[in-house]
């Protein structure tokens, strides 16, 4: 007996071993570990997210560019769907009947109990059809949302667009983007997204077993209404702007337009554009791929900051400039033209007929003459020997006007261009090389490569004389009309104010005079200072290009203008930017003018596609490439001038010249 | 003489399991309560499950205290027509049972219902107790063991045959009253193998048990070498063993419901399924997980207020506590138990009759089973078997059922000085 009462610790010991167990497991899932915590608030609590309506974008003038259109998301949720009329829906929602059972079945695999969108973004003409029958379709609601619209239907690259957020964008933003949110991808959407997009407010719904709404959670203690983004005010002109828009029509290039006091640009344009409208809405994918993919003439490269053009013309102004600055001119400097710059074996071709030229005269008839002596005078100033050294202190001098270097524009993907230093012509020369090597730069050709923003800058510097504030898009950023702080500095390029007037005198000269280059672009009663550029290139017809500022004192914009393969200066860019000038600073274009406006647009000056696809595409490959044959030719040919003759050099060379710049007087229509 | 009758009443009662029964009573009156969806608890009606429970509790302390009136040495005698009864009992409800849930396990009696194999838990509980009282049997042979077999495999077969698995499994707890009764641990420890081989069966392939048990089978023999009748008994019990693994092959097939057998593999991990089968159980560790240290707080338990436990007054009871009261709850409930369970052991083996101990014993381990099971699944370290918490769980049959089985070790522990 006594030995069998022993059982009784056993037993025991039985019970309390199982009581031990039971609690470490409670321990475990109630004290150690959070995950069913976790699950139990998932299980409760559904977010309702209020979706916040983006801010709005006026121009200078306080017209709406950008506003916002309510569109209504058809949700689902797919235990609470009733055996329904599907044709019905189809018909409502304006889809065919096999998309209504498509949408449904993958609502039905995102989750059962969970409302997901069903059809996204339906037009408030479909919500207001469908508003009448939804009482039929039980399990289906619709949410509220907001999508862009643009009134003006122009300025595709400048505003960029706004898309849903990819798992990407989700990834990156470490949670704050949730599916289903939308994120601007380009343009300013992108730029000022952080400003634009608002903050998402927030329900919290407590939900029983049966997917019942049971009230809010914590009476609303965790609950967050949605902020509007805030609004823009953007430097754009919209009159300009879709003015230049039109006057682009079918025609390949840029236009940029800049106010030099304050550095807001007026207008930015990019041709071929599209209308921006296009990329909002259902059919979003569809039309990017059919409008922007879709287009030969590549609309998604934002020629104003991506495209690379030698600056040409619009840079003799800058080398007239420092060499004035440096001393090595005077503003009565004057050179021969032979009709042609002879720099070692290379022969570098002048337009014009005018012997003994001076400054003011050699801007006014873009003599490359002239400004190889300046530049050869500027390499030179301290003996040949010093070339090396000089050329890097005059790149230097030249870059302060923004070239070879991002302006930091608020517009996502700006390019910088190619404008190379010292170290890079030791790599291809080796240390023995001077300003022959690399006198096309003097011209603005050969190896230095601006985008149209750069050059117009470069304008709106000597419009400033000599400054220029960094070109922006946006000048004030809600309600307290913020402006960035970079943007409000003045950027001083280091040459002397005096120095400019003689060079305005010359661009004056180029429209105003009977001798200039662009004279038919003149405007009555504004003095319009300019350039107009002719910038050959290797793959098709010259691109015509305009550079210029009005009026002459005091000036309110600048511009720079570039249409492809459309050839002379003065015919095409030229007047487009009269044009542009014309309407900013009266209103409209009067006179005799108004009807050329109407025939400039529709001009088609489309490149042939064969050729096109090659020659717009000066993608950085197809520069490097041509950088590189230029390059080891004049390696090659300096090699070999000791054996060969001047002549026979010319005879080879020109065709092979990657561009020539020829400045031509006006020819009569 | 009455007066003293009275008197000696009131003072060999344990009043301290009778207060750990209230507590265990209140606590499932709160639990039930706060386990009604809010809707329903606008009106305090008798018509409301909480409402009902408050009745069933007063009934049962009523029908306790009423036991406490008899004279204990009636349940000796009167054992085997309750056992009797019952049997007829659970034959009845196999033909004019009503049907939940696939289960025949009601008998309905105008709005009550009555589910008789709680009420064969006691009835065998005191034929078996009579049976070893009178008779003494140290089981060393095997009649003795075959008829204590009997006197549980019955009830327990009729069960099945509702079925009514998780019922039916309970009544193995009536091994530790006769392994304290000399039962040999053996017993004990081939039903301890015979689960661990169950498990193990479906987590490693049979091929691989066979020879680990073969293998510790041999070496064991090695060792043995010079004892043949060791040697005879370890071939014997390998080859059952072996025998046994192929066995829960064919009967797991065959035998259990598609339900069971997704219980079993829910449990051992073998699959999820988070909407179907195992809703039941994830929903349960989320609630009982979500209570953390404290709990949320007396109705606060959002998974319990918004019904996302089924089944939860009754044997997902336990849920509520989790969630509302938290891991201090839990351990005073289990604690609870815990002192009860220890005590009635005590009790029993203070009595001076083997009817009352082996009676006390069986009661014990009932509750215990009871339980370790109820409580084991809800936080899923047993498969969904649908057994009440006891005295906890909603529910008239079960409250009562537990009620007569406690109170009546209670006569019987307060009678222990005279004769039985």
């Amino acid at each position: 007996m006594d030995q069998l009462f022993n059982r009784k610790y056993i037993v025991q010991g039985l019970f309390i071993v199982i009581a031990l167990i039971l609690l470490g497991k409670l321990f475990y899932i109630q004290i150690i570990s959070d995950a069913a915590f976790v699950s139990a608030e998932s299980n409760v609590l559904r977010k309702i997210y209020k979706y916040p309506a983006r801010g709005a974008i006026l121009d200078r003038n306080m017209k709406v560019i950008v506003q916002n259109e309510p569109v209504y998301d058809l949700m689902v949720t797919p235990n609470e769907v009733k055996p329904f009329d599907t044709l019905a829906l189809a018909q409502a929602l304006d889809i065919t009947f096999e998309d209504v059972r498509k949408n449904l079945k993958k609502a039905r695999g995102k989750s059962s109990y969970q409302a997901t969108p069903f059809l996204k973004q339906i037009s408030v003409q479909s919500y207001a059809r469908l508003q009448e029958t939804l009482y039929r379709f039980p399990g289906f609601r619709t949410q509220d949302r907001t999508i862009r619209h643009y009134p003006d239907s122009v300025g595709g690259q400048l505003f960029g667009y706004v898309k849903e957020v990819s798992p990407v964008d989700i990834e990156k933003s470490e949670g704050f983007y949730k599916p289903g949110d939308y994120k601007g991808k380009s343009g300013l959407e992108f730029s000022y997204e952080e400003t634009l997009r608002g903050e998402k407010g927030v329900i919290n719904t407590v939900y029983d077993a049966h997917n019942t709404p049971q009230g809010s959670y914590a009476d609303g203690k965790y609950d967050v209404n949605a902020v509007s983004g805030e609004r823009l005010i953007s430097g754009i002109d919209m009159r300009i702007q879709k003015l230049g828009e039109e006057l682009m029509m079918n025609k390949v290039g840029a236009i940029v337009a800049i106010e030099p006091a304050s550095g807001e640009i007026l207008s930015l344009i990019s041709s071929p554009g599209y209308d921006p409208n296009l990329l909002v809405g259902r059919n979003q994918g569809n039309n990017y791929m059919e409008f922007i993919v879709g287009n030969p003439y590549r609309p998604s490269l934002v020629r104003p900051i991506m495209g690379y053009y030698p600056p040409g013309s619009s840079f003799k102004p800058v080398d007239a400039l420092i060499g004035l600055q440096e001393g090595v001119i005077d503003p009565n400097t004057t050179f021969f033209c032979p009709h042609y710059y002879q720099a070692g074996n290379r022969k570098i071709k002048c337009e014009h007929f005018d012997g003994s030229i001076s400054l003011r005269r050699g801007i006014a008839r873009s003599c490359n003459t002239y400004f190889c002596y300046v530049f050869q005078k500027l390499i030179t100033k301290n003996g040949m020997k010093n070339q090396r050294q000089t050329y890097q202190e005059w790149r230097d001098k030249v870059a302060k006007f923004g070239f070879g270097s991002k302006l930091d524009i608020d517009m996502p993907y700006e390019r910088k261009g190619y404008f190379y230093t010292a170290d890079h012509y030791d790599k291809i020369y080796g240390k023995r090389w001077g300003y022959t090597n690399v006198i096309s730069q003097a011209i603005g050709q050969g190896e230095i490569t601006a985008t149209p923003l750069q050059m117009a800058n470069a304008m709106a510097i000597i419009a400033n004389r000599g400054y220029y504030l960094k070109p922006h898009l946006i000048k004030g950023i809600g309600d307290k009309n913020l402006v960035k702080k970079e943007y409000v500095v003045k950027n001083y390029v280091g040459v002397d104010a005096r120095h400019f007037e003689p060079v305005i005198d010359g661009m004056q000269d180029a429209v105003n005079t009977s001798w200039g280059t662009a004279i038919l672009s003149r405007i009555p009663d504004v003095v319009l200072c300019g350039k107009t550029g002719t910038v050959q290139n290797p793959h098709g017809k010259n691109h015509s290009v305009f550079i210029g500022f009005a009026p002459r004192d005091n000036p309110k914009i600048a511009i720079a203008v570039i249409v492809e393969n459309a050839g002379y200066g003065s015919t095409y860019a030229a007047p487009i930017a009269s044009y542009m000038i014309e309407k900013y600073l009266k209103g409209s274009v009067s006179g005799a003018r108004a009807a050329q406006v109407e025939w400039m647009k529709n001009q088609n000056l489309l490149p042939v596609l064969k050729d096109k696809t090659k020659a717009v595409k000066l993608t950085k490959a197809d520069s490097l490439l041509l950088k590189k044959a230029d390059s080891t030719k004049r390696v090659k040919d300096s090699l070999r001038i000791k054996s060969a003759t001047i002549k026979q050099t010319v005879t080879t060379k020109p065709k092979e010249f990657k561009s020539v710049i020829i400045d031509k007087p006006v020819i009569q229509k | 003489m009455q007066q003293q009758q009275g008197n000696r009443f009131f003072f060999n009662v344990d009043w301290i399991t009778v207060l750990i029964y209230i507590a265990l009573c209140a606590i499932g009156f709160v639990n039930i309560y706060a386990s009604v969806p809010p809707e329903q608890t606008t009106v305090f009606g008798f018509s409301t499950l909480y409402g009902k429970q408050l009745i069933y509790i007063i009934t049962g302390l009523i029908l306790g205290l009423s036991i406490l009136l008899f004279d204990g040495r009636l349940f000796n005698v009167f054992s085997p027509f309750i056992y009797g009864g019952t049997l007829l009992l659970l034959m009845a409800v196999l033909v004019i049972g009503n049907k939940v849930a696939g289960n025949q396990a009601w008998i309905a009696i105008g709005s009550f219902k009555l589910q008789p194999a709680e009420f064969a838990k006691f009835g065998t509980a005191l034929l078996l107790a009579r049976y070893v009282g009178a008779f003494n049997p140290k089981f060393r042979d095997v009649k003795s063991i075959m008829i204590a077999g009997l006197i549980v495999a019955a009830p327990l077969l009729l069960i099945m045959l509702q079925p009514d698995t998780g019922s039916a499994l309970v009544f193995l707890a009536f091994m530790f009253p006769l392994y304290r009764e000399g039962l040999s641990g053996y017993f004990l420890l081939i039903f301890l193998g015979m689960i661990v081989l169950f498990i193990a069966d479906f987590l490693v392939p049979t091929y691989i048990l066979i020879i680990i048990i073969t293998t510790i089978a041999g070496l064991f023999i090695y060792n043995n070498r010079r004892k043949q009748k060791i040697i005879f008994s370890t071939v014997l019990v390998t080859v059952f063993a072996i025998g046994y693994l192929f066995l829960i092959k064919i009967a797991y097939e065959k035998v259990l419901a598609p339900h069971q057998r997704s219980r079993i593999e829910l449990m051992l991990g073998l699959k999820t399924d988070n909407k179907g089968a195992g809703y039941n159980v994830i929903q349960s560790q989320i609630a009982i997980g979500s209570g953390q240290g404290t709990g949320r707080g007396f109705l606060q338990g959002t998974q319990t207020k918004y019904g996302y436990v089924p089944e939860q007054s009754t044997d997902f009871i336990f849920s509520t506590i989790g969630e509302e009261w938290g891991f201090m709850g839990c351990s005073v409930v289990i604690g609870l138990y815990m002192f009860l369970l220890l005590r009635l052991v005590n009790l029993a083996e203070r009595q001076r009759s083997t009817f009352s101990r082996v009676y006390g014993y069986s009661v014990a381990c009932i509750l215990f089973f009871h339980v370790f099971i109820n409580i084991g699944m809800t936080i899923g370290i047993i498969p969904v078997i649908g057994i009440p918490l006891p005295l906890i769980s909603y529910g008239g049959s079960s409250l009562w059922s537990f009620t007569i089985l406690l109170f009546i070790f209670l006569k019987l522990d307060s009678n222990r000085m005279g004769f039985i």
